[in-house]
């Protein structure tokens, strides 16, 4: 961006500054520090300038928000036309609890909505089965069957709130019992706005709640592509995850690089069974972590929507709309800490920031008492309440991209993207996506990152705030969330008078076609929302699947 | 020279969170133990049907989903019954204050929640290992 002439001029002049004023200070007085190393052990340098991005083409790099490469934001107007959705994941319990906190906080400006499942219903299992026991309603809502996705969103209009459900391997299912609620209302399903996770490889490489093996998943995910762009226009089929890659350990290059490899081995697969990759690529959508490098994050959002432009162009892709790429972010779960709560209110504000300028479309912002429990309403509120001060006082909002141009920022944009475009060549050699997740690769990368920073928290190198440094001895008072104790017996009644009071013989020929249509090549969609109507569990369901697909069980690295 | 410490790391239950456990697998190793990892997904009997097999002197358990007041005394449970309880049975994860006493009245010697730093877990290990 600028000539060969003044780019020679500041190289001299930053090889004066060095010699005369820089390193003359640092030998009086020392740097904190020998190195200072972001949080993927990159070696940051105390200056940036023009020479540092001299190969940044304008309009080839960077160009304009709302056109390809899409690096400053994917609307020309950004956050000046319309905010990012405040989306806070949520669930506990049972439906009548969860369904209590979605309307408290769309009382509180709460702008979608995302449902947190249980284990037992991440897994298709439902809240009577052996492997239940012990989990019901912990880690999120315990969903068996249609008559629970009612109660949940009862008195909520699902014709205008978009909704986002974290379901992975049951997720056709899960899909199909949101579908079936608005049938039931008779809202059109082209009304229906909202997203699935649907995102299994990261399951094998991360979050671990993968049911079926890679290959009748990967046809499951296609199923959905599908059945989406038909039926339900207005859903994303999947949100393409790098969030539980980081929260797993690994490093905000490794997060980028994986999940975008993870995105076009989607787009491979959904091409390979023939269908066009302009009508299904619009609805693909994205989510990342926000972790504390506060320039990293930003770096990597900017990075991740060039390389996504970028690459689906060379697959063949032509609507804008397929190469502009779309993501929810979510504060670093595992960035908080027991110790000290409240400060954890500081950290998820600086992450949320972080999201923002980074040009996120959609933002769960982390309660402070999360290293604890479930959020309490007191401190859900608060994390909602970051997100409206960072949209209305701030001002970070008024202008598209407000970091981009930085000599730092677009160095390490760059930066990232080089290294994750290192790591597409690392997997391909390994035979791709499932053949080096099978290989354990990403699995092994992830732990020895994670391995690396724990050690470092623990000599000291790594300062985190209340744990290795500024503890306190005081007990925490904080209140935390208390559920239902009864909310267990209430769901499996319910279960038991539901397989007493539906139409068996129906749910029964409905359950043998679908397992007759999993063996088969046709869509499993319909006939999963032909049993869905006739109320048949989760478990139920899912059991034809695992019969007919096996299950999935993983080499145990570590 | 002592035998080696032999430990059985192991996730319980459905949880999926398995940084943690992989961490303390690993500092253990590099302390000097044998280690071995059940991977994900064990059932209460599985454990104890590879601590068997594996002859281990310690358990290791890792759980992040909230199910520890269920499947941590089903194994401390299931230990008694085979006459087991020479193992010192250890765990870890989000794990409320309140839990603790209970946990450790019910065989759950050491309990090592958020902030615990890989030292104390080895040292703890190291002081009430009975071989």
């Amino acid at each position: 961006m600028y000539d060969e002439k003044k780019l020679k001029e500041i190289a001299k002049r930053k090889k004066e500054w060095e010699t005369t004023c820089y390193n003359p200070l640092k030998e009086r007085s020392p740097e904190r520090m020998e190195r200072f190393q972001n949080l993927s052990w990159t070696e940051i340098g105390p200056l940036y300038t023009p020479v540092d991005i001299k190969d940044i083409d304008h309009s080839r790099d960077i160009g304009f928000p709302g056109e390809y490469p899409f690096l400053r934001g994917i609307h020309s107007t950004m956050h000046r036309g319309r905010l990012w959705t405040m989306r806070q994941f949520a669930g506990f319990g049972t439906a009548e609890e969860t369904n209590e906190r979605y309307k408290y906080l769309l009382a509180h400006g709460e702008t979608g909505l995302s449902v947190a499942f249980d284990y037992p219903t991440l897994y298709g299992y439902d809240t009577d089965h052996p492997l239940s026991r012990g989990e019901f309603g912990k880690c999120g809502v315990a969903i068996s069957s249609l008559k629970d996705m009612e109660i949940l969103f009862k008195d909520i209009p699902v014709d205008r709130i978009t909704t986002s459900m974290t379901i992975n391997g049951p997720a056709p299912i899960v899909w199909a019992f949101y579908i079936a609620n608005a049938d039931k209302q008779n809202i059109p399903r082209s009304q229906i706005g909202g997203t699935i996770q649907n995102d299994v490889l990261k399951e094998y490489i991360a979050q671990k709640s993968f049911i079926f093996p890679p290959e009748p998943s990967m046809r499951l995910t296609v199923d959905t592509f599908e059945f989406g762009f038909r039926e339900v226009p207005r859903w994303n089929t999947i949100s393409i995850s790098g969030y539980h890659i980081r929260e797993a350990g690994s490093t905000a290059v490794q997060e980028l690089a994986f999940t975008l490899a993870d995105g076009f081995e989607y787009v491979r697969a959904a091409v390979a069974r023939g269908l066009d990759i302009d009508a299904f690529a619009p609805r693909l959508s994205f989510f990342f972590n926000a972790h504390n490098d506060f320039f990293e994050e930003i770096a990597k959002y900017r990075a991740a929507r060039r390389i996504w432009a970028r690459g689906m162009k060379e697959l063949g892709a032509k609507k804008p709309r397929s190469l502009l790429m779309r993501f929810h972010t979510q504060t670093a779960g595992v960035s908080l800490t027991a110790q000290q709560p409240e400060i954890n209110l500081v950290r998820v504000a600086i992450q949320a920031l972080a999201a923002v300028l980074g040009g996120t479309q959609s933002l769960h912002t982390n309660s402070m008492d999360e290293a604890l429990a479930l959020p309490s309403e007191k401190a859900v509120r608060l994390a909602l309440r970051t997100q409206q001060i960072i949209a209305e006082e701030t001002g970070v909002t008024y202008t598209a991209d407000p970091l981009g141009g930085s000599y730092y920022l677009e160095w390490l944009t760059d930066r990232m993207e080089e290294e994750s475009l290192n790591y597409f060549d690392r997997i391909e050699r390994l035979g791709g996506v499932i053949p080096a997740i099978e290989k354990g690769f990403f699995q092994r990368e992830i732990a020895e990152a994670s391995y690396r920073f724990q050690q470092e928290v623990e000599n000291g190198k790594r300062t985190i705030v209340g744990v290795n440094k500024y503890q306190m001895d005081e007990p925490v008072e904080i209140p935390l969330l208390v559920m239902d104790e009864k909310g267990e017996e209430v769901q499996i009644n319910r279960l038991k008078k539901l397989r007493r009071d539906r139409d068996q013989g129906k749910l029964d020929r409905a359950l043998k076609a679908l397992g007759k249509a999993a063996k088969g090549e046709e869509n499993t969609m319909p006939y999963i929302l032909d049993c869905v109507h006739a109320y048949g569990t989760l478990g139920e369901i899912c059991g034809v699947l695992r019969e007919v697909f096996g299950e999935y069980k993983e080499p145990a690295i570590f | 020279m002592d035998k080696k410490i032999r430990v059985l790391v192991a996730k319980p239950g459905l949880d999926g969170h398995d940084r943690g456990a992989k961490i303390v697998a690993r500092a253990l190793r590099d302390a000097g133990m044998e280690v071995i990892y059940t991977g994900l997904h064990q059932t209460p009997d599985m454990i104890i049907q590879t601590a068997i097999q594996e002859d281990v002197d310690v358990i290791g358990l890792s759980l992040l989903s909230g199910a520890h007041m269920t499947l941590f005394r089903d194994i401390t449970d299931k230990l008694r019954e085979n006459d087991m309880e020479d193992i010192l049975v250890v765990g870890g994860g989000i794990i409320p204050e309140e839990d603790v006493p209970r946990l450790n009245e019910a065989g759950v010697r050491g309990i090592f929640g958020p902030g615990a730093t890989l030292d104390d877990i080895i040292r703890f290990i190291k002081e009430n290992v009975k071989r």
